[in-house]
């Protein structure tokens, strides 16, 4: 009796793992496959082929795309980290009226989709003569960002003891040389989890992306695939190896890093 | 409890960068929304008319508008009822001791990290009509096959459940963690009082879940709200506005039909909305989470 229900774990267990995988399998299919055979789709292609990359890659201009995504995202991340954790201290440490308000205020931002806002922000890019500008794209993602990178960091600087601020003063550091040389560097556990956090998203934005990137040479991975897909719907399978080509970047860092990843959206969640 | 703030204002500063970016981005854009809402801009055009309050009175008449708002809540309420459910099954599944476990879990967490367009291009291959995979199985039972994204009905379900797939890995996490954190003792003192395995689940894990369920469901809720890319991926919102959501809706009034003022009525609506919706549930989940 024991051992049946073991056995029908396990079973459940491998449901859930194949069924998870098959999107993958089939995207793996389609991009292996040559256009000439027409095979269904849930079959291994007979001949497997490198040309569905070749032409996504030259079509979609993918190799431009990863170094425009690698831009955007080291800067907003960069300024991300830099902004956040300079607001965090204050409003951590000094809790006062005005303060708690500013911490609220920007708390309160999480609530707003950016989509919401989409006209205006738009017109105000286009003002700016901001389209087509990496520094757009990064600003926007990074006010974006902000409100999630600050109730982070605020939260993870309250768990930091105020002793270790008094020791600072007490050897006649000022406050800006307490934070950068004493808290700082005890932030690294939470500002892995904000680089991860924000650093997918960025990397994935789409909705700011194609507002604010028209241009093919500034666009990055969704932007030119989704360019690239409307434009060859027809060759499924140079669509296939586009996706796969897009998501490969950051699977690969996923599948490395996976800890830190699956920690840091704990972590994140739960010091809410 | 400290005993004093020694603080000089200018330390405030430091948030200072940051308060900027806020104005800049949100709030200055935010006001700018509210004006242009009164208008009829076109969007580029230097000159435009006040129009008080018509573009609200003719959202209110747009049946466009009722269908997407019916839309935008099946995806924010349904995928929220999905991935929570899922995403606790999963959990409670893969807390147990089971070899490989980590490697189910890495799997359904997997599509979270990868670009939800993308994740729409991949899942448009099953539902397509020609050569579709599911169709492809349909055929194989003998049956017809069936142009699954033609319906908006079944479209909003199908984008629905892609989004679940995508995101439930989140859910799961969180549960798994919030999990972990219940102490063992809270369970065999229910056992000795002879709590079976429902019971248990019903008095001691559900309500010790309760912050974790709180943080998912305000994720998923205003993810869901929000949704975008997956529904540009697979129907582009349509046929007609059949499967959009306000976030499709507002792209293709500013960019396709031009109509600004009406645009930025609609997008402070739906500001409005996911605000009322997100933070009621907060209150509301709040309430109901026990302390340790």
């Amino acid at each position: 009796m024991k051992n049946i229900s073991r056995v029908s774990k396990y079973v459940c267990l491998i449901l859930i793992g194949v069924f998870h995988l098959i999107p993958f399998y089939i995207l793996f299919n389609m991009a292996f496959k040559s256009s000439e055979e027409t095979t269904s789709k849930w079959r291994f292609p007979i001949q497997a082929t490198w040309d569905n990359f070749a032409n996504a890659w030259e079509q979609a201009h993918l190799s431009r795309a990863l170094g425009n995504n690698l831009i955007i995202t080291f800067f907003a991340v960069l300024l991300v980290v830099l902004i956040g954790a300079l607001a965090s201290y204050p409003l951590a440490r000094f809790q006062t009226k005005w303060n708690q308000f500013v911490y609220m205020l920007s708390i309160s931002c999480l609530i707003v989709p950016a989509l919401t806002i989409l006209v205006p922000l738009y017109k105000f890019i286009v003002d700016l003569g901001g389209i087509n500008t990496y520094w757009a794209v990064i600003m926007t993602q990074v006010t974006f960002s902000l409100p999630m990178t600050i109730f982070l960091f605020t939260g993870f600087i309250n768990t930091v003891p105020r002793e270790l601020d008094d020791a600072g003063l007490i050897d006649g550091s000022s406050r800006i040389g307490i934070f950068f040389r004493i808290i700082m560097p005890l932030l690294k556990p939470i500002t892995s989890t904000v680089i991860i956090l924000i650093g997918l998203q960025v990397w994935n934005d789409y909705q700011f992306s194609i507002f604010f990137l028209q241009k093919p040479t500034v666009q990055t991975i969704p932007v030119a695939l989704s360019q690239f897909i409307s434009q060859f719907q027809n060759q499924v399978n140079w669509v296939a190896a586009g996706c796969f080509i897009g998501m490969l970047p950051m699977t690969v860092v996923y599948l490395f890093l996976q800890k830190y990843f699956i920690k840091g959206m704990a972590d994140g969640a739960i010091k809410g | 409890m400290r005993k004093h703030i020694r603080t000089s204002a200018w330390i405030n500063l430091m948030y200072l960068p940051a308060l900027i970016m806020f104005g800049l981005f949100i709030f200055y854009p935010f006001i700018q929304g509210v004006r242009v809402s009164f208008t009829n801009w076109n969007g580029y055009s230097p000159d435009f008319q006040w129009v008080g309050l018509d573009k609200y009175k003719a959202l209110l008449q747009d049946k466009n508008v009722l269908i997407t708002i019916k839309n935008t809540f099946i995806y924010g309420f349904g995928s929220t009822i999905l991935q929570n459910f899922f995403g606790l099954l999963y959990a409670i599944f893969l807390d147990r001791n089971l070899k490989g476990k980590g490697i189910v879990r890495t799997i359904v967490y997997l599509p979270v990290i990868i670009s939800p367009l993308i994740m729409g291009y991949i899942w448009y291959f099953f539902f397509q009509y020609d050569g579709g995979t599911i169709n492809d199985v349909l055929g194989l039972f003998g049956k017809e096959a069936v142009d699954w994204l033609a319906s908006g009905k079944v479209a909003v379900w199908i984008i629905t459940f892609v989004n679940t797939y995508q995101y439930m890995g989140i859910a799961m996490i969180i549960y798994l963690a919030g999990l972990q954190s219940i102490p063992k003792d809270f369970y065999e003192a229910a056992d000795i009082d002879g709590a079976g395995g429902w019971i248990k689940f019903k008095r001691v894990t559900l309500p010790l879940l309760m912050p974790s369920i709180t943080i998912n469901v305000i994720v998923n809720i205003i993810g869901g709200l929000k949704l975008f890319d997956v529904i540009i991926a697979m129907t582009n919102g349509g046929p007609g506005y059949a499967s959009s959501s306000l976030s499709t809706m507002m792209y293709n009034l500013y960019f396709a039909r031009q109509d600004a003022g009406y645009a930025a009525a609609l997008g402070n609506v739906m500001f409005l909305m996911i605000a009322v919706i997100s933070i009621t549930a907060l209150i509301a989940l709040r309430r109901r989470e026990v302390r340790l």
